[in-house]
Parts: C-alpha cells; sequence; structure tokens
C-alpha cells in the first residue's frame, strides 16, 4: 500500500495526486477525530475549528515568512494550545453537553474568521498563499512548489502522523482513554485522571486537526472561513463512520471511501450528499462497526467455518 | 428612543420563528432525550411546503399552513417509527449520527425538489401593509407573526400543564419506566410528542416563508440559532425555551443595529459559559 503510493506520481495525473492529498489531509483529520471518540467516547461537533487554526495560522506565516516548515509547525503549535485552552473547558461535560459545547467553540472559532476582516480577510478568507520551500534548520531547503514534490510532503508528513498515533493509541496513555470510555468510574477507581487523560485526548485530537487544516493552505493556495463551520466538523465524524470507530485504520479508510463516494457520486449527479446521507443512515442502523469490522467479521467466520 | 422601541419590536418578531423552532426541540429532547439534530431541517421543509401549497398551487394561506404541518409531521413520524425507535438502546451518539443523515436527505432533496433558487410568495392580501408604531411603519405581517408565537406559547402551557395529554407527556418525560408500568404506552408517546415538535418546526418555516426566504440553506442556520436557545434555556425546559427565544431574538435585533461585527460570536460566548457555568440552563429551578 505504501509502496503504491511513493511510486504514484509516476502512475497517475494531477488529479489524482491531488484527490489523494485530500484523502491523506482527511485521514488525519479524522484519526485524530477518533482518538476522542472512538477511544475516549468523547463525540466532538467543534473540530473543525481547530481545523480551521492550523490553516489560517499556517497561512498566516507563509503569507510572511515563506517557509513551509515554519507553517506547517506554527499551525500545528498555534493549534494544540488552542486545543489545550478551549479543552480545559471542555472536558469538564461528557456526553451531549460535551458535544454543545465544542459544537459551540467551533462557531466561535468560525465567526472571528468570518468576521475579524483585517487579520483573516472576513468572507474573502486570505489569498495567493504560496506553496513555500521547505527549510528546515541546518538541512538545505527543497522546493515543494510542483504538485509532485507537495505530495511527497503531504506523504511524508500523514504517515509520520499516523505511526506516532498507532504507538499512541496502543501506550498506556491509548489504553487508559480506552478504559474512560468503557466505564469512567471503574478508570477512575483505578487510579486514572480521567478529566487530565480527556484533555490530553483532546489536545492530541485538536493538534492533529491543526496539522490536517496546516496542510491545506499550500495546496488550495487560500484559506475561507467555510473549513471552521460546523458542516466541516462534521467530515471526521463521517469518515470514522464510515470506516470504523473501533478499528484504527477506520478513519483512514473511510477518508478515501468518503472521497471515493463523492468523487464516483459526483460524476453521475450533483446531489451526492442525499447519497452519503442514505449511507450514513444505513450504517448507523445496521453497520455501527463500519466498514472495515464488516469485513474483519465476515473474514472470521469464514476463518471458523473452515477450521471445522 | 424609538429606534431603539423599534427595534425591539423587530426583535420580538424575530424570536417567535426561535420560539417555534426551539419549542419543538425542547419538547423532544425533554421527553425522548434525543438532540434532533435535523430539527431545522424540518423547519425547512415547512418552509418549502408552504411555498408549494401556497405560493405554487396558490391555496389559501390558512389552508397552506395546516398541509404544510401534516406533511411535516407525517415526516417526522417516519423519522421516529421507522429509525429512531430502533437505536434508542444504545450509545446516544449514534442518534445525533442519525439526525445528521436525514439533514444531508433533506438538504439535498429540498434542491432536487424545489432547485437550489431561493423561493418567496408574495404576502397575503389580508396581512400586507403596515402600521405605525414608534413613527415608522411596522409591517403587520409581523405583527402577526408575534400574535401566532404568543398564542402557541399559551396553547402549549395549557396543553402541559393542564390537560390529560399533557400529564400523560409529563409522566413519561420525567419516569418512562414508571409510566410503562401504570400503562402507558410509551412508544406512542415517543411517537406523538416527535411529530408533534416536527409540526412546530415546521409552523416556524411555513409562517417564515412570505418574508423570509425559504433556501437549501435556512436548516443549517435555524438548527445552530435553536440549538443556542434551548441550551440557554436549558435542554428540555419549555419555559425557558419561551424567554430566551425572547431573549436571543431581541438581542440579535440590537446586535445587528449597535454591534454588526460581533454579534454572532457575543451569542456563541453566552451559551459557552451557559453550558459551563449553569448547564441545566438559565431559567431552571
Amino acid at each position: 500500500m505504501v509502496l503504491i503510493l511513493v511510486v504514484l506520481p509516476s502512475l497517475a495525473g494531477r488529479y489524482s495526486l491531488y484527490l489523494v492529498i485530500q484523502i491523506l489531509i482527511l485521514s488525519v483529520f479524522s484519526l485524530g477525530f477518533n482518538l476522542l471518540f472512538g477511544y475516549t467516547g468523547l463525540l466532538s461537533f467543534g473540530q473543525a475549528g481547530f481545523f480551521a487554526v492550523g490553516a489560517y495560522a499556517c497561512a498566516k506565516i507563509l503569507l510572511a515568512v515563506p517557509n513551509l516548515f515554519l507553517g506547517l509547525l506554527g499551525g500545528v503549535v498555534i493549534a494544540a494550545a488552542a486545543a489545550l485552552l478551549l479543552g480545559f473547558l471542555s472536558v469538564r461535560h461528557t456526553r451531549i453537553y460535551f458535544s454543545m459545547l465544542t459544537l459551540a467553540f467551533g462557531m466561535m472559532i468560525y465567526s472571528i474568521a468570518w468576521k475579524w476582516r483585517d487579520f483573516t480577510g472576513g468572507d474573502d478568507g486570505l489569498v495567493g498563499i504560496p506553496r513555500a520551500p521547505l527549510a528546515i534548520p541546518g538541512l538545505p531547503a527543497l522546493s515543494v512548489a510542483s504538485m509532485e514534490r507537495y505530495y511527497y510532503v503531504v506523504l511524508v508528513v500523514s504517515l509520520l502522523a499516523i505511526w506516532l498515533m498507532y504507538r499512541l493509541v496502543n501506550s498506556p496513555l491509548g489504553l487508559a482513554l480506552q478504559a474512560i470510555r468503557d466505564s469512567e468510574s471503574r478508570a477512575e477507581f483505578a487510579g486514572i485522571a480521567v478529566r487530565t487523560y480527556r484533555l490530553v485526548a483532546f489536545t492530541i485530537a485538536g493538534l492533529y486537526a491543526g496539522l490536517a487544516g496546516a496542510l491545506l493552505p499550500p495546496l488550495e493556495n487560500t484559506v475561507t472561513p467555510p473549513i471552521a463551520h460546523w458542516s466541516t466538523s462534521a467530515e471526521p465524524v463521517l469518515a470514522t463512520l464510515l470506516g470504523g470507530i473501533h478499528v484504527f485504520g477506520g478513519p483512514i479508510v473511510g477518508a478515501f471511501l468518503f472521497f471515493m463516494i463523492k468523487d464516483v457520486i459526483v460524476r453521475f449527479t450533483e446531489y451526492w450528499l442525499i447519497w452519503l446521507g442514505v449511507i450514513v443512515v444505513a450504517l448507523v442502523m445496521g453497520f455501527r462497526g463500519g466498514v472495515v469490522s464488516m469485513f474483519a467479521r465476515r473474514a472470521a467466520r469464514a476463518e471458523a467455518a473452515s477450521d471445522r | 428612543m424609538d429606534t431603539i422601541a423599534f427595534q425591539g419590536l423587530i426583535g420580538l418578531s424575530l424570536a417567535m420563528y426561535l420560539w417555534l423552532i426551539s419549542a419543538g426541540l425542547t419538547i423532544i429532547f425533554g421527553v425522548l432525550r434525543i438532540v434532533n439534530f435535523a430539527h431545522g431541517s424540518l423547519f425547512m421543509m415547512g418552509a418549502y411546503l408552504a411555498f408549494t401549497f401556497y405560493g405554487q398551487l396558490g391555496l389559501p394561506f390558512w389552508l397552506a399552513i395546516l398541509l404544510s404541518l401534516l406533511g411535516v409531521g407525517l415526516l417526522g413520524l417516519v423519522m421516529e417509527r421507522f429509525f429512531l425507535r430502533r437505536i434508542y438502546s444504545i450509545d446516544e451518539a449514534y442518534q445525533l449520527l442519525l439526525t445528521f443523515g436525514f439533514i444531508l436527505i433533506l438538504d439535498d432533496a429540498v434542491k432536487i425538489i424545489w432547485g437550489g433558487v431561493f423561493k418567496i410568495p408574495p404576502i397575503p392580501a389580508f396581512l400586507d401593509g403596515a402600521w405605525r408604531a414608534f413613527g415608522r411603519p411596522f409591517p403587520v405581517y409581523n405583527a402577526f407573526v408575534i400574535a401566532v408565537g404568543l398564542l402557541v406559547a399559551v396553547l402549549l402551557w395549557a396543553l402541559f400543564e393542564k390537560s390529560w395529554w399533557g400529564r400523560i407527556v409529563r409522566a413519561t418525560a420525567s419516569d418512562r419506566e414508571m409510566a410503562n408500568a401504570i400503562g402507558v404506552n410509551v412508544p406512542r408517546v415517543f411517537s406523538g410528542v416527535f411529530m408533534f415538535g416536527s409540526m412546530l418546526a415546521a409552523l416556524g418555516g411555513a409562517m417564515g416563508t412570505p418574508v423570509r426566504v425559504a433556501s437549501p440553506g435556512i436548516g443549517a442556520a435555524m438548527i445552530i440559532q435553536a440549538f443556542i436557545i434551548t441550551v440557554i434555556g436549558g435542554l428540555g425546559n419549555l419555559k425557558g425555551a419561551f424567554v430566551s427565544s425572547l431573549m436571543v431574538g431581541i438581542l440579535s435585533a440590537y446586535g445587528t443595529l449597535f454591534f454588526p461585527v460581533f454579534e454572532l460570536f457575543f451569542i456563541f460566548v453566552i451559551m459557552v459559559v451557559v453550558l459551563l457555568v449553569r448547564p441545566q440552563g438559565l431559567f431552571a429551578r
């Protein structure tokens, strides 16, 4: 799989590369979301806020200092700081009140992006963001202006992020989060500082949203307020639900399916969201484990049958 | 001075739409414990159905509103009976996700059926024109909206506090197992309440058609407003929803007048503060 991704630029055209970049960005975004939802049991409807913080911070930095490394780093750090601050307040609640609180915070960020014209450009957004060279201190600067080069940047960054998340969910921290999800009081009795762990999960989820957001402006050369709107928060929710919430790779598979569904249906009709809605309803009604665990279960059943 | 009083009247009529949509949302939450994300889309469906019956088919205004209420009520019944009912037992996050799926379906369905452009039918003749209030012309239609909103508030109060049906619903809301044990048909109450709440949303949407546009985006815009109001008033608190509708409606009327830039931000700040300091709502006893 990784090999295919590495040789992809020599096989595929610009549009496919653009699509794969979008899938990778949504994968990172959704992985962070699922650390909070699937692993910790908190449904956030405000992740787009941190996505936008990452995107706007990266865009502002690139407009001032043309260095992609600084842009990405700044986006991640500022988004994580915002998540730490808002998370501190958000994790006081769980369940529906948590969802409402994150929705409100996300929409607050949206209204800032929309109304603070001097800083964010208002509804015009920020334009002319350069795909600046990647200059990591101590290494020679690398031009990433072409789509192929930028694709490799996104690929390396996403694979790194996916690997780190994999390590994280299988670490003691990841296990503690799952314990909190399964039973808050049992986790508390076992000596887990529930609220602190939730805050850590929230901050990491915000950091991943910020990283995903920071990867966007160099691709599109613009950032506009709709990326902070709650309907953007729904994208990682949908992707994660599609792929499966209780499997590590679920959000990645889901991100792929999300864009495939979109890409396929848009060829036939502009109304692709109605079909996505039908799929969501079907998933919730019948296949809550998502696509990945559906196949995993089938495989397990086939194996059990052949053993007999 | 006159400007302030007049803007207050404008805010009051705005508050009534907010009241109609949040009343349904908060009743449904109070009884079924479900946050219906698609409630704004039901408001939108009410608007479009009213447009079809009144603006396109030329039916009398009253009949058009009544028919759109019935149409949306039926839609609500289907949503509850065939979908939500099957997943009451599982994690509430899935109920939120299911109703989110309905948003995607309804919003696109509206675009397919009615197209993506705005629809505004004319104001019915007997409600057209303006009265003078505080030295300015105040549309008769706005006064009509205020009257209907207040009437609904009184009727809801009578229904829930004074009628047999209201007692059954309140009993189900406070303890569904006990209600079940004393012979209340709880699933039927749930269906009835969901349908009723949907119709309240549709009433708001239908009444808005001649003055506010019917467009595919109004569902998403209204649901956020309704969330803000029901949270400030306390989820499931009908009286709270009424008071905070007035508050938000009048505040945003002044907001657009005095500080248009921060109006939206300010309202979300109120929502956050209420959630953090008084999650049971400002008006809970």
